[in-house]
């Protein structure tokens, strides 16, 4: 009896929103060696995020940020400093920090529900039921109900994108890290999702950190947006964008903001061009 | 139905040629006989029970091995992906062993075990386990390396990691191997029947020999043609839906 009434209330938890994670982030070094020697990834980066905050990391390719993230994720390990998520130590991959990359990295063995379902058939202490309906409840949260049975190369870019999400969001994680998931899709796709990820962050209480080239993106999502110098990887200036959401990409305010961050790109562009050339 | 009407029409011209063939008289009917010689062969054959009996034998045969092959081939696969160390030495021997024609076997084969069963089954095991592991370590090292890191950050680690997610993910390459090991082993068990004359059975390779000892060239093209059909129907029956069902999976093109 007990029993049943556990499984008949988990579904519910499991759909609860539960606390973000924050991240604290201290002298993170990462080097890659490579064929032209070694190179100097991640330059003693040091980040704090807060519970539910909105973190872009901006910069030129090869800055590494997607490195950042990797650590972050636990799938990288850093030469030295220390990763931190609600105070313990990041020590390898895990349900809490989900990750979205930048190709859908979607199994094209599984439909969509399959794809889904993928994380939470990992979780204990759910019932085939549990799952499903969890399932269900994220592939309408990203309005692809309909096409739970597609075969994954049916989809849209778009559309692989958003069951990503879903993928990602359904074991409720407390922290999302997107590599730029939007970079491969058409304009008037990614504005429809910058507005979809908004609502899904403000319903859905995720702490996100999110890596993108595009200034405007990153302007248009974040709480905060720091900026990346490559060669070596360091985090240079930090941008707090206050622009009440959700948020139009092609608001003026926005564009100011996207100006301001875009120059200080820039000056690091010229700084590292004055030093190769 | 135009599909198969075009088939069939190009099927009957064939025998109408070789029909004609016959008629011109310009071989000989012991070297070539009419179709209507075969059929009345094969109809003989499979009124008499010597048909079947045979078919029988050599599916089974067929079977053995190759799930021996299958069972052997796709672990060793795995291992050869997985580590190194495998890969330089079973992974080599498995590429050199493949490019040996299987019925180079069969000599080996009679000489170790004689005119037996086993020397039948190690050839058949020879022909399909090579190719069923050089198929299963390239499609283990062609997962692209996104899949394990995405299931790495949803938990999925050691043994659900290769039975979820990495064999899965080398299905498409697996049943081509598979596909290519049915084949060898098909070739490489006619090969062994045909030199291996044991009196443990008859299969369709024997009775393929005891038509050339005998100069019964109606029995010779009428086993040939069963063989064909045989291998024809194991692609239609089992090959052809699970292609269908990775290439509908996958989005890949198909023919």
């Amino acid at each position: 009896m007990r029993q049943a009434a556990r499984h008949h209330s988990s579904v519910t938890e499991e759909l609860e929103v539960i606390a973000p994670s924050k991240l604290a982030i201290e002298g993170v070094s990462k080097s890659f060696r490579s064929a032209s020697g070694t190179v100097l990834a991640l330059d003693r980066v040091s980040l704090n995020v807060a519970e539910g905050e909105f973190v872009c990391l901006v910069g030129a390719s090869g800055c590494g940020k997607t490195t950042l993230l990797n650590i972050i994720a636990g799938l990288e390990k850093p030469d030295s400093g220390t990763v931190l998520a609600d105070g313990k130590p990041v020590t390898g991959p895990g349900r809490e920090r989900l990750v979205m990359f930048q190709e859908p990295a979607l199994f094209p063995w599984l439909d969509v529900f399959g794809n889904v379902l993928f994380g939470l058939k990992l979780k204990p202490n759910l019932t085939k039921k549990d799952r499903r309906d969890v399932a269900t409840y994220y592939l309408e949260l990203v309005g692809l109900s309909r096409f739970e049975h597609a075969n994954i190369h049916e989809l849209s870019g778009g559309m692989k994108q958003r069951v990503s999400l879903a993928r990602a969001l359904a074991p409720n994680p407390r922290m999302l890290l997107m590599d730029e998931p939007f970079a491969a899709l058409d304009a008037l796709t990614r504005e429809q999702l910058y507005g979809d990820i908004q609502e899904i962050w403000k319903a859905r209480r995720k702490t996100i950190v999110f890596v993108t080239h595009n200034v405007r993106e990153a302007a248009c999502l974040g709480d905060r947006v720091l900026v990346f110098s490559p060669h070596p990887g360091r985090i240079k200036e930090e941008f707090a964008v206050k622009l009440p959401r959700p948020r139009d990409i092609n608001s003026v305010d926005l564009a100011a903001h996207a100006t301001r961050i875009t120059k200080a790109l820039k000056s690091f562009g010229q700084a590292e061009a004055a030093v190769t050339g | 139905m135009k599909r198969f009407l075009l088939a069939a029409a190009f099927f009957v011209v064939l025998l109408l040629i070789w029909d004609v063939a016959f008629r011109t008289k310009i071989w000989s009917p012991v070297l070539l006989p009419s179709p209507w010689q075969v059929a009345t062969y094969l109809k003989g054959a499979a009124v008499d029970g010597t048909l079947a009996k045979a078919t029988v034998i050599t599916m089974r045969r067929l079977l053995a091995g190759y799930f021996i092959g299958l069972v052997v081939g796709l672990p060793l696969g795995l291992l050869t992906a997985r580590w190194k160390l495998f890969r330089d030495t079973i992974g080599t021997m498995a590429l050199g062993l493949q490019t040996l024609p299987s019925v180079c076997w069969v000599p080996l084969a009679l000489l170790w075990f004689g005119q037996t069963e086993a020397a039948m089954l190690f050839v058949v095991v020879m022909g399909t386990l090579w190719s069923v592991v050089i198929a299963t370590d390239t499609g283990v090292r062609n997962v692209p390396p996104i899949y394990r890191r995405a299931a790495l950050t949803m938990g999925s680690k050691r043994l659900h990691m290769w039975f979820k997610v990495i064999l899965p993910a080398a299905l498409p390459f697996i049943v081509s191997g598979m596909k290519q090991g049915w084949a060898f082993a098909w070739r490489s068990l006619m090969a062994a029947e045909i030199f291996v004359t044991i009196l443990t059975g008859f299969g369709l390779g024997q009775l393929l020999h005891y038509g050339r000892e005998l100069s019964a060239m109606d029995q010779v093209i009428a086993i040939m043609l069963v063989i064909v059909v045989i291998g024809l129907l194991a692609d239609k029956i089992f090959f052809s839906p699970i292609e269908k069902f990775l290439h509908r999976r996958w989005g890949t093109s198909q023919a």
